[in-house]
């Protein structure tokens, strides 16, 4: 049964966050995951898929400071939670799991 | 911030906080911006704009977009009563202007809710029957074999109305035989009244669903019963239960009264019937009618019909048309053939609106009433309007220091035009109370004009719906250009002062003084065309001499065989100048027949003549003029069958040369030799009907058998009307004892054909001289507003040596250029109304062009006289006085 849910790219940005530790807001996470994965993130994927993490529990946020390049407008900080860091290691190890459930041959 | 920043696009940062999650929005914002920075530093405006717009475009996502209602921020109640507040507060600051607003837009309303009365009212006729729709009247028509133009009637032959019950029973639910409704004396005991009544068959108080207040719709099936009206039977019984009582019609029918019903309201057919009696007791009674059975050829009668609710009329129409082809026996039918005669139903709902008809079908009537009035209420109603408009948007230099602030506060432009359109609805409101008081005030004076009874129906829910409906039409009309123009200001250059606005704000409002002034001058040259045709019809000449002239109507049987003591005995009193008898009276033809031949005729022509049967002494009491030949002798026992004297416009229908002695030969329905009669005089022309049509070609025949039921009587000059009336009405009680004395003055009769053009006129006038007030209200109010405005030009002015009339030439000047713009604009288009009216009438007045200058010379002195007050009262100010203050 699933116990926690967490989409493919919502992991990843969750293992971003924590990657990041305090330094994970918005344009910071979406950085680090195309240099890391060296893949193309759009605002709009990343946004809503913070707001689903929020949603569920796994992450909370906590306004931050602000730059003159903002203009006046202020950074969102996201922490991750109790919760998501047990929804990572359950995730994690049902990965590890299946891993060491493939027979040697198998991947030969 | 550094003013090199680039920005990202607009339209795109707009469309992302427009639709962005407000709790969402300043991170995301931030973030954007962040990343349209960075990307701009290193890869140029052009690529961050891209993927700013990229960027934005997939941001529109479930998730970011944030729920629909955002701007809940105020109560809008607390709003409104702000506004209402303000409002309220401005109108009693200026309470002149206020008083304008109120008072036109008052005038305007109240002369739209009359004619909105009036109109619902000419809707709603013959409504109270809860059949109005299945109800029809049957009509006989037939086609002119030259000219092709269909013409008919409502009187049809006996027959029509057997084969419709007999061979068409599927389609009506009732098929009743009818007579007009007429005059007659009921006697109860010895008390005799005359009331109006008529004769129809007994489904008939079913068919018009009369609220029975005694008996039932069965009271009629007894062939010797009287239905009364609520009023006549309180009028013979008093408070009497008047079921069972005896009455007497025309001293001949013996009836029982076993019914009452409400009276009808007065907007319907049959309002003016006092009884209804059954058709089977006038069958019996009357020899005539019983004779009509089997005659397809005389039509005298009325037959109304309700259908079955299953049918339509265009089917009973289709079905009943070849009536007369397939029942008229075979040797008459080929008689009438030529004239493809057919039968119609005319539905109830078009009696009254569509009571012309046009080539057999109704066509007008009084819908083209309702229509110029119902346009004239609009206009009247937007004249009203337009003075708001012109006067909030020229004063609006007043109100623009509080645009600018509220804008600044954070007012946006639907709150401001909120805020306008509800001070408009107040106003109009505050108008629409007036209204209603000035509709109490005028009411009876309204009614006695339009000959209407008309009420506000205060019970009436949807009457307040109207009403509200109304308000916030009205209130929409007049204030929401004024609420544009006013919400639109510009905050910083209104607070900066700067709300002089050039030619292009002042030119609006001068349209709308145009479109004002328009709309009154074609009101006055409207209302002078009719009082000048309504003038010249009465100014025409009519063949005889109306004064002290009197008809009675002898339908009492006790006439019958008393005639000539009667002539002697009145002649005897000395109050009478002369008297005569006729088969109608002098105001009206009630007969017409054709099929005659003379000398020179042209065998295409129909040949139809009006008759009027008149005893010899006619001419001579009713003052006509012998243009030829010689009038009646009473010692000529020759002239009543050998004699016949014809019109003038006979003369010139026959196309006679010497008409004196010429022969008339009448032809019967076969076309056989009848009889022939010589013209022994030609008289002038003689108005007895319209005298607005030319007067039709008219046989007067001496005929000793003839019904002469109408006696003329001249009053002798010398003695007062008063004196010679009661004479006259012990003198023929004396001979005729029981009857009522029952007398019409001529004059009198005669003025009522004038009346519906002159009620038209009558209207129309008071709804011009509405018109022309409510515009002079307006431009009253805008050069009392100009005058203000150029206080401080004109004291410059006459410091500088301007005189008074200087000024007021320099004030007055621009309301007479529009005025005249709108004279222009409103010749034409009067022109072309007024023409097409006049087409209405044969006997009609020419539109002379010394009228239009007439009018022209009104409005103008109109305004002049207007304007003048607020421009001499500025330009008569002190010059010390007006450029002092400051």
């Amino acid at each position: 049964m699933k116990k926690f849910q967490l989409g493919e790219f919502e992991e990843i940005v969750l293992l971003t966050i924590a990657v990041l530790y305090k330094e994970a807001y918005g344009v910071a996470i979406k950085k680090e995951i195309e240099s890391r994965l060296s893949r193309n993130v759009s605002m709009g994927a990343m946004h809503t898929a913070l707001g689903r993490l929020e949603e569920k529990g796994y992450i909370k946020s906590y306004e931050g400071e602000t730059t003159e390049q903002r203009a006046g407008r202020p950074k969102k900080y996201f922490q991750i939670t109790a919760l998501g860091k047990k929804a990572m290691e359950y995730t994690k190890e049902t990965r590890d799991q299946l891993w060491r459930a493939i027979p040697k041959i198998a991947l030969k | 911030m550094k003013k090199n920043n680039p920005s990202p696009p607009a339209l795109f940062l707009r469309f992302f906080r427009w639709y962005c999650d407000p709790k969402l929005m300043p991170y995301i914002e931030g973030d954007l911006l962040e990343l349209y920075h960075e990307r701009a530093l290193t890869k140029g405006k052009r690529h961050a704009d891209i993927k700013f717009i990229i960027d934005v475009l997939l941001l529109f996502r479930r998730g970011i977009i944030g729920p629909r209602k955002r701007n809940n921020y105020t109560k809008p109640k607390f709003m409104f009563s702000s506004y209402f507040k303000i409002g309220w507060r401005k109108l009693l600051r200026n309470k002149s202007y206020s008083l304008i607003n109120i008072g036109g837009l008052a005038i305007g309303m109240t002369v739209a809710i009359f004619i909105g009365l009036w109109v619902y009212d000419e809707l709603s006729f013959n409504r109270y029957h809860k059949n109005y729709d299945q109800i029809a009247q049957v009509w006989s028509g037939s086609t002119d074999p030259q000219t092709l133009e269909v013409g008919g009637a409502y009187s049809i032959q006996y027959p029509v109305g057997t084969t419709l019950k007999n061979n068409y029973p599927q389609y009506f639910k009732h098929v009743l035989m009818s007579r007009g409704v007429g005059d007659f004396t009921l006697t109860a005991g010895n008390e005799k009244t005359g009331k109006k009544g008529l004769f129809i068959e007994s489904g008939a108080l079913d068919m018009f669903s009369l609220k029975m207040l005694k008996g039932n719709y069965h009271s009629m099936d007894d062939p010797h019963s009287i239905v009364l009206s609520q009023s006549a039977a309180e009028s013979i019984f008093g408070n009497e239960d008047p079921v069972n009582k005896r009455l007497q019609i025309d001293n001949q029918m013996e009836v029982t009264v076993t019914g009452v019903y409400e009276d009808m309201p007065r907007n319907n057919r049959f309002s003016e019937v006092q009884f209804f009696v059954p058709w089977s007791l006038y069958e019996s009674a009357t020899d005539f009618v019983k004779k009509r059975a089997t005659d397809w050829d005389n039509r005298p009668f009325n037959i109304y019909v309700q259908l079955q609710p299953n049918t339509s009329f265009a089917a009973v129409n289709a079905a009943i048309k070849d009536l007369y082809k397939k029942n008229v026996p075979a040797d008459f039918y080929s008689v009438i053939e030529k004239n493809k005669p057919f039968v119609q139903l005319i539905p109830m709902s078009t009696w009254h609106l569509y009571a012309e008809f046009k080539n057999g079908k109704p066509a007008a009537g009084r819908i083209t009433f309702l229509w110029l009035f119902g346009i004239i209420g609009v206009f009247v109603l937007l004249l009203a309007c337009i003075n708001f408009i012109n006067l909030s948007t020229a004063r609006s230099e007043e109100r623009a220091r509080e645009v600018g602030v509220r804008k600044a506060i954070g007012s946006g432009k639907p709150q401001l035009m909120a805020q306008f359109l509800s001070e408009s609805l107040l106003v109009v409101f505050f108008a629409f109370i007036f209204s209603i008081g000035l509709i109490f005030l005028f009411k009876n004076w309204f009614n006695e004009l339009a000959d209407k009874n008309i009420a506000l129906p205060f019970t009436n829910p949807v009457f307040w719906m109207m009403a509200l409906v109304f308000i916030l039409l009205t209130g929409f009309m007049a204030g929401l250009y004024p609420a544009f123009y006013l919400s639109s200001f510009k905050a910083v250059k209104v607070l900066k002062g700067v709300v002089r606005s050039g030619r292009s704000a002042l030119l609006p409002r001068k349209v709308l003084v145009v479109v004002q002034f328009t709309v009154s001058v074609v009101l006055i040259i409207g209302t002078l065309i009719i009082y000048k045709q309504v003038q010249y019809s009465r100014d025409r000449p009519i063949g005889y001499s109306r004064n002290g002239l009197i008809t009675i109507s002898m339908n009492d049987p006790g006439y019958n065989g008393k005639k000539e003591v009667l002539a002697t005995e009145l002649l005897n009193t000395g109050v009478v100048a002369g008297m005569a008898a006729a088969s109608s009276p002098v105001t009206a033809i009630w007969n017409t027949t054709n099929g005659y031949d003379w000398e020179g005729k042209n065998p295409a022509m129909d040949a139809e003549f009006a008759i009027c049967n008149i005893t010899p002494a006619f001419g001579k009491t009713i003052g006509w003029q012998l243009v030829a030949g010689r009038d009646f002798l009473t010692a000529l026992p020759t002239d009543t069958a050998n004699s016949i004297i014809i019109n003038e416009a006979a003369v010139k229908y026959m196309g006679l040369k010497d008409p004196v002695g010429k022969e008339l030969i009448d032809l019967d329905s076969k076309g056989k030799f009848k009889w022939s009669k010589t013209i022994i005089g030609v008289v002038k022309d003689v108005v007895m009907e319209s005298p607005y049509d030319p007067v039709r070609q008219t046989l007067y025949f001496y005929n000793r058998n003839s019904a002469y039921n109408q006696l003329h009587i001249r009053i002798n000059p010398a003695v007062s009307a008063g004196v010679a009336l009661a004479k006259i009405e012990s003198t023929i009680k004396k001979i005729v004892p029981g009857t009522l004395f029952n007398y019409k003055f001529v004059d009198e009769e005669y003025a009522l054909k004038f009346s519906q053009e002159e009620r038209i006129g009558k209207l129309s006038g008071v709804f011009t001289i509405l018109a022309i007030f409510i515009s002079c209200l307006g431009i009253f109010g805008l050069a009392s507003f100009v005058a203000a405005q150029r206080t401080k030009e004109i004291g410059i002015r006459k410091v500088l040596g301007a005189s008074v009339a200087n000024v007021w030439q320099m004030l007055s000047k621009d309301f007479v250029v529009l005025v005249f713009i709108s004279c222009v604009i409103a010749t034409p288009v009067g022109y072309f109304l007024m023409s097409n009216w006049l087409e209405n009438f044969k006997y009609r007045t020419a539109i002379p062009w010394w009228l239009f200058l007439l009018t022209f010379a009104a409005a103008v002195v109109i305004t002049i006289l207007t304007v003048s007050y607020q421009a001499l009262r500025a330009a008569m100010m002190n010059p010390v006085k007006s450029l002092r203050s400051e």
